[in-house]
């Protein structure tokens, strides 16, 4: 516990004094309108696509191969590509078996510095609107998150990993002679940069397939530590940015100290539930403390539920352990993360997720203070929760729909390696990582399929785009309205009393919408333990 | 009628035996989906008992899923109930007004004669004589002649009022009656278009739009409804792969029960009875917003005389300048006041009498110089001299202007009659200053604790008065108000309220003259007195029949109970979903998988009994809550933190608590009636 708190503890002072760099980097008088952003937002995206579909269609004539990787199915580079432009990093390959290095950096690496920069631009934005600031302008925007705050940050972090171990070299895979005389091909490549991003950028993607459960990825306690504080970083500092670019900061305040406490909450359950042993083993004597199966124990005990916590709480989606092997009740916790997906949530889009929970918060609950509902001094209307319900509704509707699909075709429930209610998991698992663009997987499942990529595809994409787009097109609209003054008549966003709010409709619409699954999945299987 | 009898006609017991039988006959009236599509949650359960009931025929027709179609049908059906059972007591109000609205015979004046005409027949510009005895027919303004009117049929009021042409009393309404004198009136609405009549059409709900506020709620619950038939629909693929089979009953059920019923059945009435308050308190809004907009007011502007104080400034002392003797100044000052028909200037006269021991007579050839609120002076111009008393501005420009001095002492007087929140008027004879008459006003009874509650709620008080800025000061400290505007012109108000809304503020006025006017306008709420002008009547959004200046503070109250009450049955409606989702999401698949028994954790007889319980306790909250929705949630004057945690432990901490223990007990019924 004392690792798990430590963790977290640094993370959110680090965040503090990051949050401040990043606002100093960020802040500017731009002018602009929310559509010319959206605009540029669009177009830049959209390049971002057919960038990194073009290179991975065309990897085996690229350069940067020494390996001979060679062509790619076009569902999986769809699937691939519409993962890194959503900055899910959803893996339905394995990298040092199917990418050339080429690919690794010009289609994937770059996508992790771009699309993570795509988010801190738009939240910058709605925060200079909401702060009554003009949109600005978004390859600006761009260009600032990119060389000023992620590559900084990222070499940093790629010096210290590189530090613990991680290798960093454009060589190709060495042989090795083992004792038994048998060749081994070993993999490797430039992997301390792609991990530096992967982390920060909440992107998730491993060079190396077993993502950081890979010793080449994550070779000790000190490297695991320094990979798990990447992950939150960087979440945890736009809460700051959004506070200090709109003003309030004591609001800020509030809204970190409910991240916060919805992640110690996740923490302690997963800690908790994760303490028990594997249900496989239970009654047997070898049964003796926690669940170890699927875990690297060079990382120590707490670093498999602290991580997996982490990571889906983020929408990174790196892994240092098999969540297929946690504990039912643990499993249930990352999918908790995914389906808020707001507990700092992913590189700028967590907090603008914060922002859709907030304004539904605020429109039921500040009608009871008997004014029309008001956010930042602005009016919440009918326009306004428009937007914010259909970018609300996306999330579910690709959870609960995709899982509703595939748990009923096929090409779905036959791809499923368990039956029963931890097939069930499995498959809600690969819809919910997909539309939390987290991709992590829960594994136990053949998606390298063409359905499961087309699928995952759509969903990325879609639970991208919409809860990105609508929500700068609220923050226009409301940004457009007169700014009403702070008086004891209205709802104050700065007290405890608003944190309740908050987490109170994170919690009633996560569990309202996603209860039922739940049930069937998770808490069904431990039910169905239990018994035993 | 008395203004009791209407009060109480207006706000009787919610369930009166007539009010039950109209809205009986309307709930299954307003069943067709034409009507029903205005309300999408309610649509979307309608839709989900056709279905249910279409597999009762086509499928399988139990007790427990023809159970299941029949609760579907009369959640519907309470949900209409509850709409037209707030019409129909907004019709009961309306009704009350109606009875004024009797077509009378009148007489038009025509170019050179008059004619016999029905009420109903006028229009706007014509031109009608009311005599003595007489109905006056329509609304208009007063052009020829004054009269007392009797307006106790629209305020309820007996005592009769004067309304006069000129001035600020001009305005009369269709309905009341002339006691004396005869008065020419141009007609300003024609029949079916005067306040009266759109008030009428609004709480009976025939023009009834939704308000700003209403519209996003109705997408908010649209939106939620989307997400609950999202979850409800996965539902029936992911079951059949646990291969538990889901009815279209049960399935129905809870989506039914997850959607926001509850509020969307109550939604309709808490606007119609929001509507229906404001009429109870003698206000005519133009529309459902203005009084929703109500709730956001957070600055009021009020005229200080005849709002904060009882307006009925009598003289109390003459303070004569060095040089002068009190009998000198207590004579210029009666003489300037002769032919001053104000309460003030007949006070002046009384006490200069009382002091002098003299009666006062009537200056021969005397021209009476009335006051305006440009000049703010009045006087008297009799052979040669020319007698003024007005503010300290007005007088001594007038004296400059004549060539005179301003005497050493006068500032330092006036100040001194100021700072002890009296008002200083400066009685002068051509160029020459002869001293001060101290006016004192009281502040109405009660006035400082009404203002506290306001403050409390978090709005500010601006005073408005025509006084120099120590006498308003000294006032404003003692009603306790947060500002005040002194020396005001009328151009001033409006120039204030555009300078604070720039600032972001939404500001509430109420007035009555044709100043006002503009003001009442840029206002974003601006009550007019019924006696007022027809200009400020049309410039504001809202009439007051009573002509009580303090009716502001009823009107915010009246907006903001309007928008607790939707927003504490939200929060009620979606906090009772968990419950359900204990009692009915184990019910739904303890079949296929017994292992999740352990889900029910009420402890309910019966997967079946479990699903109607829900399903009961979900229809049964509409009716049980229209007295709620009806009356309102009790208003508090409070900052806005302290009603929201108020707020949401009622509704929101109860609303969870509530149906676990509501479906507990309706399972006990059913289960000891073995059917379940």
């Amino acid at each position: 516990m004392v690792f798990v708190t430590l963790i977290i503890g640094i993370s959110a002072v680090l965040s503090w004094f990051l949050g401040r760099y990043m606002t100093y980097i960020m802040d500017s008088s731009e002018q602009g309108t929310w559509q010319s952003y959206l605009k540029q937002f669009a177009v830049f995206n959209v390049i971002m696509f057919a960038v990194s579909f073009a290179v991975l269609a065309f990897q085996q004539y690229l350069p940067l191969n020494p390996d001979g990787k060679g062509a790619l199915t076009a569902d999986l580079i769809f699937n691939t590509a519409a993962s890194f432009t959503t900055n899910t990093n959803l893996q339905h390959y394995s990298g040092e078996v199917s990418m050339s290095y080429f690919s690794q950096l010009f289609a994937l690496m770059w996508l992790q510095f771009v699309s993570a920069a795509t988010g801190i631009a738009v939240l910058t934005a709605i925060a200079r609107g909401l702060g009554g600031k003009g949109f600005g302008n978004f390859y600006k925007d761009m260009m600032r998150a990119t060389f000023y705050i992620l590559l900084p940050v990222s070499f940093v972090v790629a010096v210290l990993l590189i530090f613990t171990g991680v290798p960093m070299t454009f060589g190709g895979t060495v042989e090795a002679h083992t004792i038994e005389g048998a060749l081994q091909n070993i993999a490797r490549g430039p992997a301390a940069a792609f991990i530096a991003i992967k982390q920060l950028g909440s992107n998730g993607g491993g060079f190396f397939g077993p993502n950081s459960a890979h010793p080449f990825e994550n070779p000790n306690f000190w490297s695991n530590a320094v990979e798990t504080m990447s992950i939150i970083i960087i979440p945890m500092s736009c809460v700051w940015m959004f506070g200090r670019l709109t003003g309030k900061m004591r609001h800020a305040a509030v809204i970190f100290g409910v991240m916060l406490l919805l992640l110690v909450m996740k923490l302690s359950f997963a800690a908790y539930f994760e303490s028990a042993p594997a249900g496989a083993l239970a009654g047997l004597d070898v049964q003796t403390s926690s669940n170890l199966e699927g875990k690297e124990l060079r990382f120590g005990t707490s670093a498999a539920p602290l991580w997996a916590v982490v990571t889906t709480s983020t929408s990174n989606g790196s892994v240092n352990n098999m969540h297929d092997s946690l504990n039912p009740l643990t499993g249930l916790v990352p999918l908790t993360g995914m389906w808020l997906n707001e507990t700092f949530g992913g590189v700028g889009v967590g907090m603008i997720n914060m922002l859709i929970y907030i304004l539904t918060g605020v429109f039921i609950c500040g009608m009871m203070v008997g004014r029309t509902p008001e956010y930042l001094g602005r009016k919440v209307e009918t326009q306004e929760m428009k937007l914010v319900l259909l970018a609300l509704l996306v999330h579910p509707l690709c959870i609960l729909g995709g899982t509703a699909l595939f748990t009923i075709m096929p090409w779905g429930a036959e791809t499923v390696h368990n039956t029963g209610a931890h097939g069930f998991t499995e498959i809600l698992y690969e819809f919910t990582s997909s539309s939390a663009n987290n991709g992590s997987g829960f594994e136990g499942l053949g998606d390298n399929t063409p359905a499961w990529n087309i699928a995952t595809g759509i969903v990325m994409l879609v639970s991208r785009y919409v809860p990105i787009v609508l929500p700068l097109m609220a923050a226009g609209s409301l940004a457009a309205k007169r700014i009403s003054p702070d008086t004891s008549g209205t709802l104050h966003t700065d007290t405890v009393l608003f944190g309740a709010v908050i987490l109170g409709s994170i919690i009633f619409i996560g569990a309202l919408l996603f209860m039922p699954v739940a049930v069937l999945g998770p808490v069904s299987e431990y039910m169905a333990g239990a018994l035993k | 009628m008395t203004k009791t009898e209407r009060r109480e006609a207006r706000s009787s017991a919610i369930f009166n035996k007539q009010a039950v039988t109209y809205a009986a006959a309307q709930s299954f009236r307003m069943l067709s989906p034409r009507v029903m599509i205005k309300n999408p949650v309610m649509f979307v359960t309608e839709m989900g008992a056709v279905l249910s009931t279409i597999s009762l025929f086509a499928v399988s027709a139990d007790a427990y899923a023809v159970s299941v179609t029949l609760i579907l049908w009369l959640t519907v059906v309470f949900a209409n109930f509850a709409e037209a059972l707030a019409e129909a007591k907004g019709k009961a109000g309306a009704d009350s007004l109606k009875q004024v609205r009797r077509d009378t015979v009148c007489t038009r004046l025509t170019d050179g004669g008059s004619e016999k005409v029905g009420s109903s027949e006028l229009k706007v510009g014509d031109r009608v004589l009311v005599c003595a005895g007489d109905i006056i027919p329509c609304d208009g303004e007063v052009d020829k002649g004054i009269a007392s009117v009797d307006e106790s049929a629209i305020t309820g009021e007996s005592a009769p009022v004067i309304r006069e042409s000129g001035g600020d009393r001009s305005g009369v309404t269709a309905g009341t009656k002339v006691l004396t004198g005869d008065i020419e009136v141009i007609v300003t609405a024609g029949a079916g278009e005067s306040f009266l009549d759109r008030m009428i059409a609004l709480v009976e709900g025939a023009v009834r739009q939704k308000t700003p506020n209403e519209l996003a709620l109705t997408v908010t619950l649209a939106g939620l409804t989307l997400a609950f038939l999202l979850v409800t629909t996965a539902l029936l693929p992911i079951g059949r792969y646990f291969g538990a089979e889901l009815s279209i009953p049960t399935l129905t059920a809870l989506l039914v029960c997850l959607i926001p019923t509850t509020i969307s059945a109550l939604l309709p009435a808490i606007g119609i009875a929001g509507m229906n308050r404001a009429l109870a308190a003698n206000i005519l809004a133009k529309s459902g917003k203005a009084v929703e907009l109500a709730g956001d007011i957070d600055t009021i502007l009020l005229d200080k005389t005849g709002t904060i104080t009882v307006g009925n400034r009598q003289a109390v002392q003459f303070v004569p300048v060095s040089g002068v003797t009190e009998a000198q100044l207590t004579e210029t000052a009666m003489k300037a006041s002769f032919g001053d028909m104000t309460p003030e200037g007949k006070s002046i006269v009384a006490l200069a009498e009382q002091l002098s021991g003299s009666t006062a007579e009537t200056p021969a050839d005397a021209a009476v110089i009335s006051f305006s609120a440009h000049t703010r002076l009045s006087g008297v111009d009799t052979n040669g001299h020319r007698l003024r008393k007005g503010a300290y501005d007005a007088v001594t420009a007038f004296v400059q202007q004549n060539g005179g001095r301003i005497p050493a002492d006068l500032k330092e007087i006036t100040d001194r009659i100021a700072s002890a929140g009296c008002t200083p008027i400066v009685v002068a004879e051509n160029d020459r200053i002869l001293g001060v008459i101290s006016l004192s006003d009281v502040l109405k009874a009660g006035i400082q604790s009404r203002f506290a509650r306001l403050r409390a709620m978090g709005l500010r008080i601006i005073m408005v008065t025509g006084d120099n800025p120590l006498t308003a000061k000294s006032i404003a400290g003692e009603a306790g108000v947060d500002g005040f505007v002194a020396e005001a012109k009328p151009e001033d108000k409006l120039n204030y309220i555009r300078k604070e809304q720039k600032g972001g503020r939404l500001i509430a006025m109420i007035g009555d003259g044709t100043n006002d006017a503009p003001a009442l306008a840029q206002a974003d709420i601006g009550v007019a007195m019924n006696s007022g002008t027809q200009a400020a009547k049309e410039a504001g959004n809202m009439v007051d029949l009573d002509n009580n200046p303090t009716k502001l503070i009823e009107v915010i109250e009246i907006g903001k109970q309007l928008l607790m009450t939707r927003g504490a049955l939200t929060t009620f409606s979606v906090s009772n979903d968990v419950a359900k989702y204990f009692a009915i999401i184990p019910a739904m698949f303890i079949l296929a998988m017994p292992h999740l028994a352990g889900l029910n954790i009420m402890n309910l007889a019966s997967p079946e009994s479990a699903v109607l319980s829900a399903l009961i306790f979900n229809a049964v909250v509409i009716p049980a809550l229209i007295p709620l929705a009806i009356k309102g949630v009790r208003f508090r004057a409070m900052g806005a933190d302290a009603l929201l945690k108020r707020n949401l432990l009622i509704y929101g901490f109860g609303g969870v608590v509530l149906p676990f223990a509501g479906i507990k007990v309706i399972d006990m019924i059913l289960s000891a009636t073995g059917m379940f």
